[in-house]
């Protein structure tokens, strides 16, 4: 059942109208009860029903602009309701130990289940205090250096480390130039594709292009339902391919960046499901998924042994978008293989080649 | 033509003349001379005055970096397969891909081969920018992890020249897991004591710097090249303020530590051989 507080008026994004209609008649009939004392509950009973049904329907099938809407609710849980809600004993550790602190990027020491874990985190702020704080969610270099300098020493305990990513992208500033943007993106893609401990990467949010990719380079890539993982932003692709930056809903479609779609690429190992109405209308349930998630696929790479699952994880680096095309191509090419041998097998018939399979 | 027998003289025109210096003359960039263009060529492509360097492809980058017929291509024709059927203002990814390989002569946006430098025996990987802009999808990942897997068992250094604009959003999140790729061969590459050399060349930007040419165990760049994270477009608009001069130049990056060295385009070879030479095991 959805719930009421988290989604006040104001608060519904535009395909939702029927949604937000239904909670205001809801509204006007609690507001009666208690002015008049007159018993609606059966009648607001209804009307929930009606809007889970609503809101089942629209949620099932989100176009991949929506699902980037859904993605950037205000409301979605960020990383704090994450440590808050699913880490035991958050211990952060600041500093890259270099030039400074940088608040889009969280890391610290902390329980999930019985696992000690290292968490690294982009935050983007829950108030405009925080917000300005963490830049939005757009890490600077630093905050790259700083969670390569902490995932290296939780390799040196062996503690497993999950990161959850959600940021528009890495900071496109004259500072982080200076600083080496690129260079400090490059270096986790590096070092993170070697490290001797099981890295667990979801995506709760946005996935902003390299940003993202700076802290999500691991043994699995999971994604929220409604989350989104993107090369470019919409509206920045719109902006190169369409010339036009308000054509962002029909990039965001070309651009298959939902959770649905990347899994059938084979780009993501799994997807994580949202409570009906996606991650902000219920925070626990939410946190519950993904903590599951989390505990369940520990357990899981904690069973192998650590030369095989950097084999393993170089094996996965090193077949992206060739998965999904190239086995295909090879299964196409085996058959083909197969059918020839066959055919030569039939006499007189050793010359003919199927013309596709 | 022995036929035209009339004078084709059609008396002055204020027009300017299209074919003349579309062939024979062109003008710098930089400092805006009107330069002969075979002079520029003789000149490895760089402006006689100002020592501009224009961007060349990747077929003359190898013929000016390597000894002559050195040079034996491989995966000449890997091909991508558009991974997302990527539609867009009434054209497709496929179509763009078949222009551009009209256009620029090439088949997609990176070389890979074996070649000798001044008699040094190496792998290289050379990158197109007539092609998508250069970008980085689904067979310059592949094309590069096979350069380093190449290098790593006949124990050669590797020599990669990035030129590109980022990652090839045609193909979305495979392009973006096109830079994880990269980097972790060259970390494996690494870990078996390879040597690689990286020459950035104007413009390396997006996700190709943010991956592979930011790795070089030698970083060097092509004086005055675009070299950054984001486009300086992106970063005018978003903080909205006017771009200091030079900044994201080759001189920019050398000055703020990112870049090992600058080197002038006909110094090239001979500053890689040494570098092989002083690496040598």
């Amino acid at each position: 059942m959805p719930d009421n507080n988290s989604s006040k008026d104001g608060n519904h994004l535009a395909f939702e109208e029927k949604v937000a209609d239904l909670d205001r008649q809801m509204n006007e009939l609690r507001k009666l009860t208690s002015v008049k004392g007159i018993d609606y509950s059966s009648e607001i009973r209804q009307l929930q029903r009606q809007q889970v049904t609503e809101l089942k329907r629209i949620y099932s099938s989100l176009t991949a602009w929506q699902t980037v809407q859904v993605a950037r609710h205000p409301e979605r849980p960020l990383l704090s309701d994450y440590l808050n809600l699913m880490v035991k004993d958050f211990r952060e550790l600041h500093g890259d130990r270099c030039f400074g602190d940088d608040r889009a990027i969280i890391a610290g020491l902390g329980q999930i289940g019985r696992e000690r874990v290292l968490l690294v985190g982009q935050d983007k702020g829950k108030t405009t205090k925080q917000k300005i704080a963490s830049n939005f969610g757009c890490p600077n270099p630093e905050g790259y250096r700083k969670a390569l300098a902490k995932m290296k020493f939780a390799e040196k305990f062996g503690i497993p480390i999950v990161t959850l990513i959600d940021t528009p992208g890495a900071y496109p500033g004259i500072g982080a130039e200076e600083r080496g943007q690129a260079q400090a993106i490059a270096a986790n893609l590096y070092h993170m594709s070697r490290l001797r401990v099981p890295i667990i990467c979801i995506v709760i949010g946005e996935g902003g292009s390299g940003g993202a990719l700076g802290i999500g380079v691991g043994d699995r890539l999971a994604m929220l339902e409604f989350a989104y993982y993107s090369v470019i932003s919409p509206e920045g692709c719109a902006g190169i391919l369409w010339r036009d930056g308000s054509q962002a809903p029909e990039a965001a479609e070309a651009l298959k960046l939902t959770s649905k779609d990347l899994y059938k690429l084979g780009l993501v190992d799994a997807v994580i499901p949202e409570p009906l109405g996606g991650a902000h209308r219920n925070l626990h349930d939410t946190v519950h998924n993904v903590e599951d998630y989390i505990v369940r696929t520990l357990r899981e790479l904690r069973r192998v042994k650590i030369d095989t699952l950097l084999d393993n994880r170089y094996a996965k680096l090193r077949s992206t978008g060739v998965s999904a095309t190239e086995k295909l191509r090879r299964r196409t090419k085996a058959g083909r293989e197969r059918i020839k041998e066959a055919l030569e097998a039939i006499p007189g018939k050793g010359k003919r080649v199927p013309a596709k399979v | 033509m022995g036929k035209e027998t009339k004078s084709k003289w059609k008396g002055f025109s204020l027009r300017p003349r299209k074919e003349m210096p579309e062939g024979l003359w062109m003008r710098c960039p930089r400092c805006e001379h009107m330069l002969y263009r075979s002079a520029v060529e003789k000149n490895l492509n760089v402006c006689p005055e100002c020592t501009y360097h224009f961007r060349i492809d990747a077929k003359t980058r190898i013929k000016y970096l390597v000894d002559e017929d050195s040079f034996q291509q491989f995966m000449g024709d890997l091909r991508t397969d558009d991974p997302l059927g990527f539609k867009f203002r009434g054209t497709s990814y496929k179509q763009r891909l078949k222009d551009d390989a009209k256009k620029s002569d090439a088949k997609e946006a990176m070389l890979i081969g074996s070649a000798f430098i001044k008699g040094r025996g190496v792998i290289m990987a050379v990158m197109e920018p007539n092609f998508l802009m250069g970008s980085m999808g689904l067979v310059v990942g592949e094309k590069f992890c096979a350069a380093v897997e190449r290098a790593m068992e006949e124990k050669l250094p590797l020599v990669v020249v990035a030129c590109s604009g980022g990652a090839r959003m045609h193909e979305g999140v495979v392009s973006l897991g096109q830079m994880a790729k990269t980097s972790a061969a060259l970390a494996k590459f690494d870990e078996a004591g390879g040597l690689y050399i990286c020459v950035l060349a104007d413009p390396t930007t997006g996700g190709v710097t943010a991956s592979f040419a930011m790795l070089g165990d030698c970083i060097v760049a092509e004086p005055g090249a675009l070299i950054g994270f984001a486009g300086p477009r992106t970063i005018a608009e978003t903080i909205k303020v006017e771009l200091p001069e030079g900044f994201q130049t080759a001189e920019f990056m050398l000055e703020h530590g990112f870049v090992d060295m600058i080197v002038h385009r006909k110094d090239l070879r001979s500053e890689i051989a040494r570098l092989v030479d002083y690496c040598r095991k």
